[in-house]
């Protein structure tokens, strides 16, 4: 059973991710991307990690997701991406080489750390076939909540119907106190720097009109979007310019 | 056949690989952010696997913070791509080397 759910979940995970990184528009890249969110979400039921699971669809395909949608709408760059021009020459056989080699890299590292092999680690592999032969969940939270000092046998008695979530807690509110408040902190700060970096710029924000009205100086590149000669261009007026100042 | 763990890192290991590719190949900042989201994933498909296996609650602590930084991460990233999408609409990846800190 559980091998036909994964077998289900895996196939529509990577249906999802070859779904987001083909499709030419943006919204349907993002759909993709909501598909595979949600066969590993599906994964992490099959592995008992219920909580993980409902933050997953939550937080990822709830939130993130929507962010970005909101953010292909808001910024109407929904139109379709002619996929069949390669910028850059060899770029795409390059990065199917280098795609490749990340996943014979790492398959052929967890073929090593399976057989216990080259590390000289303990096989990983066996703990999981005796956790198998246990055959019930409640055994394991047993055996887990037995490492958990401070975890009096009351609580884990109430904790029997949902143990992943009370496991979480218990660690996350305990041994992980500290991470905790820093990622907090993290978020305060991600929320202040994006209102500062969203926010239209009056004035306050001096750098980025200096860009626009640098490349200015050549005519025909004032926020026209030109293709490649941009990019170029405007370096080498800004350098030019810059030095002039100096000189002067 | 038995499902065992070597089939999530397996699988976790070939979803990476897609977003690594897809990440190099588009030129979309948004779809590569999309791109990196997804390698964040597999990520933690492994370490929920491994928290499985070794019967250790630290990989799923691990997953929750890999999300929060993904979340912050996502909200800084929109943001810089908006700020530069509203100046030069359809900017695509190749365009913003132009900024030079």
């Amino acid at each position: 059973m559980e091998l036909v759910v994964f077998l289900i979940a895996g196939f529509f995970a990577i249906l999802g991710a070859i779904g987001l990184i083909a499709s030419r528009n943006p919204v349907h890249s993002a759909l993709s991307l909501v598909m595979s969110l949600f066969a590993v979400a599906v994964l992490f039921l099959n592995q008992d990690a219920q909580f993980l699971a409902a933050v997953q669809v939550i937080v990822y395909a709830g939130a993130i997701v929507v962010l970005f949608l909101f953010v292909i709408m808001l910024l109407g760059v929904d139109e379709s991406e002619d996929l069949s021009i390669e910028p850059i020459a060899g770029q795409r056989p390059v990065a199917l080489l280098v795609g490749i080699g990340v996943l014979v890299l790492s398959v052929f590292f967890v073929a090593v750390s399976a057989d216990g092999g080259a590390t000289g680690a303990e096989s990983l592999t066996a703990p999981k076939v005796d956790s198998i032969t246990q055959s019930s969940t409640v055994s394991a939270t047993e055996q887990l909540t037995d490492d958990v000092p401070g975890a009096d046998d009351e609580q884990v008695d109430g904790a029997e119907n949902d143990p992943n979530i009370n496991q979480l807690g218990r660690a996350l509110f305990t041994d992980y106190v500290f991470a905790f408040e820093v990622t907090a902190l993290l978020l305060t700060i991600a929320v202040v720097g994006a209102v500062l970096l969203a926010r239209k710029p009056k004035g306050e924000l001096a750098p980025m009109p200096d860009i626009v009205v640098r490349s200015a100086h050549s005519p025909s590149s004032t926020s026209s979007n030109s293709p490649d000669g941009d990019g170029e261009v405007a370096p080498a007026d800004d350098a030019a310019a810059a030095s002039t100042e100096e000189t002067a | 056949m038995e499902l065992t763990s070597t089939w999530y890192l397996v699988l976790a290991a070939i979803l990476f690989a897609i977003g690594t590719v897809g990440l190099l190949v588009r030129r979309n900042p948004l779809v590569m952010f999309m791109c990196v989201e997804l390698m964040l994933n597999a990520v933690n498909l492994t370490f929920v696997t491994f928290g499985a296996e070794l019967n250790d609650i630290g990989g799923e602590i691990s997953v929750f913070f890999v999300l929060v930084v993904a979340a912050a991460e996502v909200v800084v990233g929109l943001a810089i791509i908006v700020a530069i999408m509203r100046r030069r609409s359809g900017t695509t990846a190749d365009d913003i080397s132009v900024l030079r800190g």
